[in-house]
């Protein structure tokens, strides 16, 4: 027989056999995956941040695929916008949520919060936080150190040199909530970023007792409760000598920002006070 | 001439206040006693505001197994029970007292006539250091009571004592056992009976000629004990490296050192022993040395626990104005302190003042592998590595990797040309990894 002819039966006898292999083993181990999935995944916005509490946009598609309701399923990047296209996909109701935003609970700048010792170790807030209270006499502000500029993936936290405390982009802020989970302090929450970006927050976390905490820094909470009576929403609560703004119940009054004598509530983007001049001044303290 | 063999560096020893006497620190005017003055649970408060006390009346009761005593460092009225700052600027519980005149409690025994039987029985004599509430004094501040009762099936061959005081600077236990070698001696012994030993080994590092001598002189007399003289290197304090420098046994990694049969103690808490058992006296008070170049009376002082160090400053010379860093304790493992307002603690060995020059510290540069905190590591491990994974959180590896050997000794940073900030590294990751390993064993 022909040499040629030999070499096309042999290889394609071995071809088809294989192939038929193939077709088996394919069919017998097939996976099968939801089409939608593909579909979830693509309607997400692929930054695998992590800010969803899933390992990745993919496994975050997979647990949206298998719910039956969203309560606990939000894309904080995305919004409410993305997961009421997922829902859509899956032909099932998004749950309406505010879009948030992180929001740094600190208001202790160089100029306010003298410092009373300097730190010389690594330049890592994690390990600061672990060696002293920090270089100022407020155990409980900012390090100063951009562990949670180092943490945000999208850019959006810089440190302030001026202030020495880091600043928020609003722009680029997804609040995936890598700062909260970063910051040792504590000092990052995610908020509701208010209608027009108003908003209302307590700028401080210090749980000293009144004397002390004014003594560490002039902008900081002293527990006196004067926001908590004024507030006709009971949107604030006092716990350990801080007050606490609720912003689901905040109306956004500004009432509380006129009594505040250290200055510790910190208004965003509302037009100045008009009228009344509180005459406040910081409190000089002595440095030594 | 014996000492440990894997690692070890040999810093400057700048030991200027050596030979300098034991002074009696003047009384504060104000204790603060701290209530985690231990290695475990804070101390309980069993007094309470405006009650008067004398010294050596129980302040705070141990919370727990894992905890100690506290006794009153001075008489007088207990004004305030609240919180203060600790060394490191966080808030801790503490009891403030203000001093009047020095009454002590009619049980202890303040006479200096040294007595030198003892004729309680093993489980009395721990139970009156528990009772005195003596802690290891060397820094860690571990129960003493507690390290003296080995896990059951364990026998204690050996009692070591360390008199190696390896951390420069610090003269207080070379000092004391110029001064207390008897008293010292009498409290290996007490040891020696509590948990059955038949060995005591005093080692001294060989740069206290003086020390080894005077002891080795004094310790014909009880039998059992050795001094024996080291070869200076350091961290030759630390447990581990000072067991193997004596016995020429290793600790084998995650045990402790009772596996190779050994107890360890420091002198400063041998003679706070002696005092406990012999004159019922509890720890209230302990040798600090007050030291640094620019310091001007540098010295061994007999402080009592809660003086701030504010006091202590003005005693030995006043605060020096070029000052840039106070530590508690020795260079290479001393805490800087935050405020000068911070009393003394039961651990404490040292006050020491550097200069900006002597202490600050230089711009972290890239690795380049030298490997030179691998040769300096005592325990045997690659800092360099520990950095870098710790960096990137890799908490099962740096587990593989024995990060929980570390001792903290400091070693990889002081010998790092490109003066990287390992330890400070070490300590996060070790923390991290130990707190990983407790939460698996209690989900177990």
């Amino acid at each position: 027989m022909n040499l040629t002819l030999i070499a096309i039966i042999t290889l394609g006898s071995i071809g088809l056999f294989i192939s038929i292999l193939l077709y088996i083993t394919s069919q017998k181990f097939k996976v099968l995956e939801d089409p939608r999935l593909d579909d979830v995944e693509a309607a997400l916005p692929g930054a695998n941040c992590g800010g969803c509490g899933f390992a990745g946009c993919r496994n975050f598609a997979e647990a949206c695929v298998k719910t039956t309701n969203f309560e606990t399923l939000l894309c904080p990047v995305g919004g409410s916008d993305t997961m009421s296209k997922v829902a859509s996909i899956l032909g099932k109701e998004a749950i309406k949520t505010e879009p948030k935003i992180a929001v740094l609970r600190c208001n202790g700048s160089c100029a306010d919060r003298p410092r009373t010792s300097i730190y010389d170790g690594a330049a890592s807030c994690t390990i600061a936080n672990a060696t002293f209270g920090g270089d100022t006499g407020c155990s409980y502000g900012c390090l100063g150190l951009a562990d949670c500029v180092k943490a945000c993936i999208f850019g959006a936290l810089k440190m302030n040199e001026k202030t020495g405390l880091p600043e928020v982009d609003e722009a680029k802020c997804t609040s995936c909530g890598a700062c909260v989970k970063t910051c040792p302090k504590n000092l990052f929450e995610l908020r509701d970023k208010g209608p027009e970006s108003k908003r209302i927050f307590v700028n401080c976390m210090n749980r000293d007792k009144g004397a002390l905490a004014q003594k560490a820094c002039a902008v900081a909470c002293i527990g006196c409760g004067k926001c908590k009576k004024v507030c006709g929403y009971n949107a604030i609560h006092l716990a350990g000598n801080l007050a606490y703004i609720d912003f689901k119940a905040c109306q956004l009054c500004r009432q509380c920002v006129e009594v505040c004598p250290t200055k510790a509530i910190t208004e965003h983007s509302f037009p100045p006070l008009e009228s009344k001049d509180t005459k406040w001044v910081p409190q000089q303290i002595k440095t030594k | 001439m014996r000492t440990f063999t894997i690692g070890g560096i040999h810093p400057p020893g700048n030991k200027i206040s050596a030979g300098q006497p034991i002074h009696q620190m003047p009384l504060p005017q104000k204790a603060i006693i701290l209530l985690n003055q231990h290695f475990g649970k804070p101390a309980v408060p069993v007094v309470t505001k405006g009650e008067s006390v004398k010294v050596g009346q129980l302040l705070a009761k141990a919370d727990g197994v894992l905890s100690a005593n506290i006794h009153a460092p001075v008489s007088g009225t207990i004004s305030k029970i609240g919180e203060t700052q600790d060394a490191s600027g966080y808030k801790h519980h503490a009891v403030w007292i203000d001093v009047e005149d020095d009454i002590w409690m009619d049980s202890i025994d303040k006479s200096s006539e040294i007595i030198r039987t003892c004729s309680l029985e093993a489980p009395a004599i721990l139970e009156k250091i528990r009772e005195a509430g003596i802690v290891g004094m060397g820094g860690a501040t571990f129960p003493a009571h507690i390290k003296l009762t080995p896990p059951s099936g364990k026998k204690v061959e050996t009692i070591i004592v360390n008199g190696v005081e390896c951390e420069p600077y610090l003269t207080a236990d070379h000092q004391l056992m110029l001064e207390k070698g008897e008293e010292i001696l009498i409290g290996l012994t007490i040891l020696m009976k509590a948990v059955n030993a038949q060995k005591g080994i005093i080692g001294i590092e060989n740069n206290k000629q003086d020390a080894i001598a005077h002891l080795k002189k004094m310790a014909k007399d009880w039998p059992g004990i050795e001094i024996l003289p080291l070869k200076v290197q350091y961290p030759q304090g630390g447990e581990k490296q000072l067991i193997e420098a004596v016995t020429g046994r290793q600790v084998p990694s995650g045990a402790l050192p009772i596996e190779v049969g050994a107890i360890v103690q420091n002198i400063a808490t041998v003679y706070a022993v002696y005092e406990a058992v012999q004159k019922d006296k509890p720890l209230v008070e302990c040798v600090l040395t007050i030291t640094g170049k620019t310091v001007g009376k540098p010295g061994n002082y007999l402080t009592r626990i809660g003086t701030p160090f504010s006091e202590l400053m003005d005693f030995a010379g006043g605060f020096p104005e070029n000052a840039a860093k106070v530590i508690a304790g020795g260079p290479m493992m001393g805490k800087a302190l935050v405020s000068l307002s911070v009393p003394v603690t039961k651990g404490c060995s040292g006050l020491l003042i550097l200069t900006e020059a002597e202490t600050k510290r230089k711009k972290s540069q890239n690795c380049i592998r030298c490997a030179k905190c691998v040769k300096a590591c005592p325990m045997g491990l690659e800092p360099y590595l520990f950095m870098t994974l710790v960096e990137h959180a890799e908490w099962g590896k740096l587990e593989k990797e024995r990060i929980m050997d570390c001792i903290e000794c400091g070693c990889c940073t002081y010998s790092c040309p490109s003066t990287r900030p390992l330890l400070d590294y070490l300590k996060i990751g070790k923390a991290k990894v130990g707190s990983l390993i407790h939460a698996r064993n209690t989900k177990k």
